[in-house]
């Protein structure tokens, strides 16, 4: 019935759909989810003329091979990612925060997103894909949403309908800029830690382990002393919530987080950061900033209207 | 009701009951979730109340600490009686190929087999919260002479269904996933359906849950 679908040739290492996410679901046991990095995600919707929520592919890491058949159909990308787009007679390398479009037969390689971890597809359509709770947003974890709640698998199909039919080619003027420095407010149980502790955790390295995911970025660096007792009892967790536990190696939730959790809160980065938070490779050295809820208030704010005023320049 | 009201970041307020954990302080926290649920706040998105706390995020775009901390102290709170609490039965069968650390806990215990399923089946839960995974139930609270701590090393794959021990709490393992409680037996009954999303949990905070023994072959014959 439907004719437009990508053929999956090679899924990638962590390929899936992902959309703004859901809510009020925590007390069930099921977290936010949603694209882990929201600005490049709404961008690479903009530019391929869709509302800015519509579910895209996002990879981590090394990105999907897509053999494309169907009508012409624009994509973009975001992120800072190579990727090459094969047609019958050439190849070209294409850009990022540009859209190109796409013809019966075409391959579209992502190779890999360069020292940042997440990048976006999107195309200027809509995917085939089941919603629950309002979103597509996959979670591997209890296999809720698009793709029967799993990664995308080699082989397999990724149909589209309702192609635009304005192929304008869109570009946007930007560069996924890096951080080292995280803002972070205290945490609830910032108490519990060693004025030794609090120190190395606002001045201190910290490096950003291979054991990070979607679920959570683990750390190393100084151990953080915790005077008063390692675990408390089972309460909510949040994405960017900065647990201690009893090794002294902080670990940052992140979109796919188990909703409870018993450790204690150091600090929690600052809603303004995330984005930037999630794109940092494992080996990546940061920094914790303290800043008072005010300041991360208006920070937010400015994030907001920058990420706006990208949107509205497309 | 609320001992203290704080932020968590600058997306969320830390609504605090006090620091022991029993019903009587679940209760209330139960009792603001399902009161706040009910006004159903623009801007508000997650609620998570677990043994005596409960955690409010909102969209920082629409609402600020401020505004939800007014809107939450000004709040009518649901009376007690106006609580609806389900009961639920759930089979669990304890052959030696689900029961994965009766051994321990007869060691850890100092008591039979026999003794552990005698004290814990037939014995009405307090459903606490859920969550950590989706539908998770926390369940109390278990007599002292069945409270034991948690594996020494977590397990990196807990099979779907392990019914488990820790301290003074039960729980269902509604999917696989890593963990360290000790596993005395498995249900076949569905705990999390996400096919319903109205309401995807079985077991909800509040409600009573007994567990009951059943046979290998009531296992495999458990048609719901």
């Amino acid at each position: 019935m439907n004719k437009n679908y990508f053929e999956i040739k090679r899924a990638g290492i962590n390929t899936t759909f992902q959309d703004q996410g859901r809510n009020n679901l925590c007390h069930i046991g099921i977290p936010f989810s949603g694209a882990m990095d929201n600005r490049n995600f709404q961008i690479s919707n903009k530019l391929v003329g869709n509302e800015v929520n519509f579910p895209t592919i996002e990879f981590a890491y090394q990105g999907p091979l897509l053999k494309y058949f169907g009508e012409n159909i624009n994509f973009a990308i975001t992120g800072d990612v190579k990727f090459i787009i094969r047609k019958k007679n050439n190849a070209i390398e294409g850009n990022c925060y540009q859209s190109f479009t796409l013809e019966n037969g075409d391959e579209l390689d992502i190779i890999s997103t360069n020292k940042s971890v997440y990048g976006y597809l999107a195309v200027s359509g809509e995917f085939d894909v089941n919603y629950q709770w309002s979103s597509c947003s996959v979670n591997t974890k209890a296999n809720i949403g698009a793709n029967d709640g799993k990664k995308i698998e080699d082989g397999q199909k990724t149909y589209i309908s309702n192609i635009n039919k304005n192929l304008s080619n869109k570009k946007l003027n930007y560069i996924n800029t890096k951080i080292e420095n995280i803002r972070v407010i205290q945490g609830t149980n910032f108490d519990y830690f060693s004025d030794e502790g609090k120190k190395i955790f606002f001045e201190k390295e910290f490096v950003i382990s291979k054991l990070s995911d979607r679920m959570g970025m683990r750390l190393e660096g100084p151990k953080i002393e915790n005077i008063v007792d390692t675990n408390i009892k089972s309460e909510g967790l949040l994405k960017g919530v900065i647990q201690v536990p009893a090794d002294g190696n902080p670990i940052i939730m992140l979109s796919d987080h188990g909703t409870i959790g018993g450790y204690p809160k150091i600090g929690v980065v600052i809603s303004a950061d995330y984005d930037k938070l999630v794109q940092l490779t494992p080996g990546s050295k940061i920094k914790f900033k303290k800043v008072e809820l005010a300041d991360a208030e208006t920070l937010f704010k400015l994030y907001d209207l920058e990420t706006q005023n990208l949107i509205s320049q497309i | 009701m609320i001992k203290n009201i704080s932020n968590l970041g600058d997306a969320a307020l830390y609504c605090d009951f006090g620091s022991e954990v029993n019903k009587e302080i679940n209760s209330k926290v139960i009792r603001y979730f399902k009161s706040i649920q009910k006004e159903n706040i623009d801007g508000i998105n997650n609620l998570t109340p677990s043994y005596n706390k409960l955690i409010i995020s909102f969209d920082l775009r629409k609402k600020n600490f401020q505004t939800i901390k007014k809107l939450i102290e000004n709040l009518n709170i649901t009376n007690d009686d106006e609580l609806e609490t389900n009961r639920i039965k759930i089979p669990v069968c304890c052959d030696e190929n689900f029961s994965l650390d009766i051994k321990r806990l007869e060691e850890k215990l100092q008591i039979t087999r026999d003794k552990i399923y005698e004290k814990f089946f037939g014995k009405e839960f307090f459903c606490y919260m859920t969550g950590f995974i989706a539908g998770m139930p926390f369940l109390g609270d278990l007599e002292n002479e069945l409270q034991a701590k948690r594996l020494e090393t977590p397990r990196v794959k807990v099979p779907k269904g392990s019914v488990g021990l820790t301290e003074q709490f039960a729980n269902v393992y509604t999917f696989e996933s890593p963990g360290g409680w000790n596993i005395i037996g498995n249900t076949p009954q569905v705990i999390f359906d996400s096919t319903k999303e109205k309401n995807p949990n079985l077991i909800n905070p509040g409600d009573v849950v007994t567990f009951e023994q059943i046979t290998k072959d009531q296992y495999y014959n458990n048609n719901e």
